[in-house]
């Protein structure tokens, strides 16, 4: 019993060592670059440069990752994602302090949460980190962080996302959305313009009667969207501005039977759009469970993050609220008095596209 | 059935009154299928973890295992796409009893206490579920409508569907409860639930029992893992089962199976996952803002818990008198 | 060698080494020292839990009680000083505390079901105060892990004096006694005298008034609170109890081997962060590490008492 433990005990050590060989290669080699750019900075020298998105199960964030990664050879770093498993206001901080540590040149971050980093980005900040926020940006804590990258204008999404669902719905009659989290700051910004923009005369027919919150989760977003069918009898629309949302609604109403030309069809059916990656809604678009929907590009959002980042770095361009700075295609892009700079426009996909995408 | 079945039934027949009284909604058709879509994957964990907590052990690890096993499936799914649906409950079946057997035989034969196994397995088999697919979510282009059709349909009557994954659930358990009932081996885990050491000295292999028991808990949480594939259409490694160990667990134990071992019944657990599903689906069709639901849960349950201890009382007084 | 926490006590040197051996970033000792402000916290929660495993209880709603405190003491406390706001702190969690406690011992309910609820509850309320709000901390509290002591961060000071207070309490005092009689035999520790009620409801409300420090260290690092923050780090705490070496059966354990283990987690989370080894290696091998210390106590200590462990020897509890 004794060897065995001692056995044990020692397969559990090589075990941890390998597992932890693995990305000590990576670390390894990091470490030479860093002892040839000593003072990293202006030279030119490699760069380090890491993304820490919301968690690192979230299927959006492989393409913004892959845009950075893609931008290496051209910007000349080294790329590494490191995400915690899951997705609260606390779980980056231990992630952010590690790569401080680690001496990294710039963090690309998709915070969890627009106040709870505030602390520890200011020590990143104070070792000559370049924070950049993506896709989720530090509402209200801009001042933390060097620029805030978002893939679109938000303040442009609700507007664009009622249009679809009123020109799908031919902007009369009962809709509802299904949200993230009550405290999800980018849906409550959508919530809200959808809200105001109703008022439009254009959409005076169209009611949203409610607003359902799935957490991201698959059983609460479904028993949500199953809420919605079976609270409001003449419901013609749902919005869910949210990849898991959208997923799991469109599963439900597939099983409902009661989308436009599905089998069980009341008065044209239920019509359901909102945000999501066209890998993941495909099936749904080729069965006609969803005419349209919509996103951005996660990719570009990356690849801008990566100019920005090493280019701030280096000293080529000042991150200055309020300038313009060169983008990786040459193009000029405008930080806002904020400090907010947008990646490119929504797509909407269909039926006729969604084959030509492949996130 | 016993008392404290009736008390249990009592609770979700008056809350399902109540919720009605509330809203007419709440006997709608569509959200009685809401309520019966939600059991199905809970009830089929919740029979595995039955026998666990009486024999006095836990399988804290269900929610990984429910995960590691619709994301394999899953991958599986991506090289296979043409896998029969009994084919996939098998993988999936077997990917649990194989997992479940890993708990067993560190409980049984490493004698590490099951808390400790089974929260050490839930991050472990959490892990191994991204490794299995790299991080990458099931999309749903690669989960077949044979799949997707039993969690929609079945036998339907009077437009509510009990659908197919409910019906499978139910054989299950009444499968348990027969067993529960006339087999030796559920003779030997009650009795080794109420006195270990009384059962072992009449003979019953305490190893034996403790390995089929939570051999069961990964076969039917490998089951619940393809159910997941099902009802949802997608799955994700972060989400899939995640926090499920908490229903389970919370299901058999309010059904009346005692964590102290040795006592509970199929029809029990049956009903501690009934009164679960009543409880969120009523957050849900009542309208409780989504800010309250986390409370109005969590009083509920405790609230369900007293009745339950008062009713204790009242036998206790009149078994006295 | 029949103290079996010599195995968390040995993993953890080995595990130092081990990173110390493969990562440059590892090899910062002011570092090690300063990084310790986060899981300091998660260290003060342990203490009470072992405790009240210890007692034969557990309390799965430590990390409600957390949030719930940290949200409620910046609204209460306003701009009072930092002792003030760090009272309010301590009442309210050992109020929750209490509670859960009381309606253990009171309904004679099992305390994983009793908690389970008030896990929902405690945190429900912090969703429906604050819904999409965060709590402000006033600035005068802030800080706190950067201000050191004998070169150690504030919350490290706490987290060793309190591990060293309480664990005096448990091995020297009567309550201590109380507890570990409680743990093995709850009927019998009635019989012999034992105030079992009071001493339950002690031991929930001295883990309640921990956590309500570590609600304070926390406000105080991150100078906001929100209702959606750590979840999840109650199965952290009870984690580091058990692989400890306290037997979740109760009537078994020492502060010593909390204190190991909670050594032990760090150096193994600070290790695989600083070499950015991926979340799902590092759960997967925090897993491992958790089973093996188990393991190797439970080996230990059959070895030290000359036999193996048989199948024969059962536990009379989950």
């Amino acid at each position: 019993m004794k060897h065995f433990s001692s056995l044990l005990l020692l397969g559990a050590l090589v075990l941890a060592g390998c597992n932890s060989g693995g990305s000590g290669t990576d670390t390894s080699s990091t470490a030479t670059n860093t002892g040839n750019s000593a003072p990293s900075g202006d030279t030119g020298e490699k760069l380090k440069v890491v993304f820490i998105p919301k968690d690192t199960a979230n299927p959006y964030f492989k393409p913004v990752g892959q845009g950075i990664d893609e931008a290496k050879a051209k910007y000349n770093f080294d790329y590494q994602e490191q995400g915690p498993a899951t997705a609260d206001p606390t779980s980056q901080i231990p992630i952010i302090k590690d790569q401080i540590q680690r001496k990294v040149d710039v963090i690309v971050l998709a915070a969890n949460a627009p106040n709870t980093l505030n602390e520890v980005l200011d020590d990143a900040k104070a070792k000559g980190i370049i924070v950049l926020t993506v896709d989720a940006d530090l509402t209200g804590n801009e001042s933390h962080r060097a620029a805030g990258i978002l893939p679109t204008d938000f303040a442009k999404v609700g507007e664009s996302q009622l249009e679809l669902m009123g020109k799908q719905m031919n902007y009369e009659g009962e809709f509802a959305i299904l949200s993230a989290t009550t405290t999800a700051s980018n849906q409550n910004t959508w919530i809200a313009t959808i809200k105001e923009k109703l008022k439009d005369p254009k959409y005076s027919k169209m009611k949203l009667v409610d607003t359902v919150y799935g957490n991201d989760e698959p059983m609460k977003s479904s028993t949500e969207m199953e809420g919605l069918l079976t609270k409001y009898p003449n419901l013609k629309g749902v919005l869910s501005p949210t990849s898991v949302g959208l997923a799991a609604a469109a599963q439900v109403l597939e099983n409902s039977g009661n989308y436009p030309g599905g089998p069980k069809a009341k008065n044209g059916g239920i019509h359901l759009t909102g945000l999501s990656t066209p890998k993941q809604l495909k099936k749904y678009v080729d069965k006609g469970v969803i005419e349209g929907f919509q996103l951005w590009s996660p990719k570009d959002m990356g690849t801008l993050a990566a100019c920005l980042g090493t280019s701030a770095k280096r000293k080529k361009i000042d991150l200055k609220f309020g300038t313009e700075v060169d983008g990786p295609d040459g193009k000029k892009y405008k930080l806002d008095d904020k400090g907010v700079v947008y990646a490119g426009d929504l797509l909407t996909f269909d039926k006729t596209n969604i084959d030509k995408y492949d996130f | 059935m016993k008392w404290r079945e009736l008390g249990l039934l009592a609770v979700v027949i008056v809350l399902c009154v109540a919720c009605t009284m509330k809203d007419r909604n709440f006997i709608d058709p569509h959200n009685i299928d809401s309520i019966l879509l939600w059991m199905p994957l809970l009830l089929t964990a919740a029979i595995g973890q039955f026998p666990v907590i009486v024999i006095r052990g836990i399988d804290i690890s269900i929610g990984s295992i429910i995960g590691l096993s619709a994301i394999a499936v899953g991958v599986l799914l991506k090289s296979h796409p043409d896998l029969g649906v009994p084919m996939l409950f098998a993988i999936g079946a077997t990917i649990g009893l194989i997992l479940g057997i890993l708990n067993g035989a560190l409980i049984t034969y490493a004698k590490i206490p099951a808390v400790v196994t089974t929260i050490g397995t839930l991050t472990l088999f959490r892990g191994l579920t991204y490794m299995v697919c790299g991080g990458d979510q099931i999309d749903a282009s690669l989960v077949p409508d044979r799949l997707t059709v039993l969690a929609h349909s079945g036998i339907t009557v009077r437009e509510v569907t009990v659908s197919w994954l409910l019906i499978f659930a139910l054989l299950l358990g009444i499968i348990t409860a027969l067993l529960a009932r006339f087999s030796q081996f559920f003779g030997n885990v009650f009795a080794y639930g109420s006195n270990p050491s009384a059962a072992y000295l009449r003979g019953i292999s305490p190893n034996k029992v403790q390995m089929a028991c939570y051999a069961l808990s990964g076969l039917t949480g490998g089951i619940a893992g393809v159910m997941f594939l099902s009802r949802f259409g997608n799955a994700s490694p972060a989400s899939a089962g995640s926090g499920f160990e908490l229903l389970v667990i919370a299901s058999v134990a309010i059904g009346g199976v005692k964590i102290t071992g040795g006592s509970g019944s199929t029809l029990g657990v049956v009903l501690g996952c009934a009164l679960l599903a009543v409880i969120n689906v009523a957050l849900v069709v009542l309208k409780v803002p989504a800010d309250y639901q986390t409370l109005v849960y969590g009083l509920t349950i405790l609230i369900a818990l007293l009745i339950d201890a008062l009713s204790r009382g009242v036998k206790k007084q009149g078994a006295a008198a | 060698m029949k103290r079996p926490e010599w195995i968390p006590a040995i993993l953890s040197i080995a595990v130092f080494a081990l990173f110390w051996y493969l990562s440059k970033d590892f090899r910062d000792i002011p570092y090690l020292i300063s990084n310790t402000t986060i899981l300091a916290e998660t260290g003060l929660m342990a203490i009470g839990m072992t405790l009240i495993i210890i007692a034969g209880n557990i309390d799965l709603s430590v990390g409600s009680i957390l949030v719930l405190t940290a949200c409620l003491m910046p609204k209460l406390a306003g701009h009072a000083s930092a002792p003030v706001a760090i009272l309010i702190a301590v009442l309210l969690g050992a109020v929750m505390g209490g509670i859960n406690g009381i309606i253990i011992t009171k309904a004679k309910l099992p305390s994983f079901l009793v908690t389970l609820a008030t896990m929902a509850i405690y945190r429900g309320i912090a969703k429906a105060m604050l819904q999409a709000d965060s709590a402000e901390v006033a600035p005068n509290v802030k800080g706190l892990d950067r201000l050191s002591l004998l070169g150690m961060p504030y919350p490290l000071v706490i987290f060793l004096v309190f591990a060293l207070v309480i664990g005096l309490v448990l091995h020297r005092k009567v309550l201590g006694r109380w507890l570990f009689g409680i743990g093995t035999n709850s009927e019998a520790a009635r019989y012999a005298g034992f105030p079992v009620d009071r001493a339950t409801i002690t031991a929930f409300a001295v883990s309640g008034a921990l956590i309500g420090i570590a609600a304070f260290c926390m406000d105080s690092r991150l100078g906001v609170a929100r209702p959606d923050m750590a979840p999840g780090i109650e199965l952290q705490a009870i984690t580091i109890v058990v692989a400890g070496g306290t037997a979740i059966s109760g009537g078994k354990g020492t502060m010593v081997g909390t204190l190991l283990s909670w050594l032990l987690m760090y150096f193994v989370t600070t290790g695989m962060g600083v070499m950015n080894i991926k979340a799902e290696y590092q759960l997967t091998i925090i897993g491992l590490i958790l089973i093996v210390s188990v393991f190797g106590q439970q080996v230990a200590t059959s070895i030290a008492s000359h036999r193996l462990p048989k199948p024969t020897k059962l536990s009379t509890k989950p």
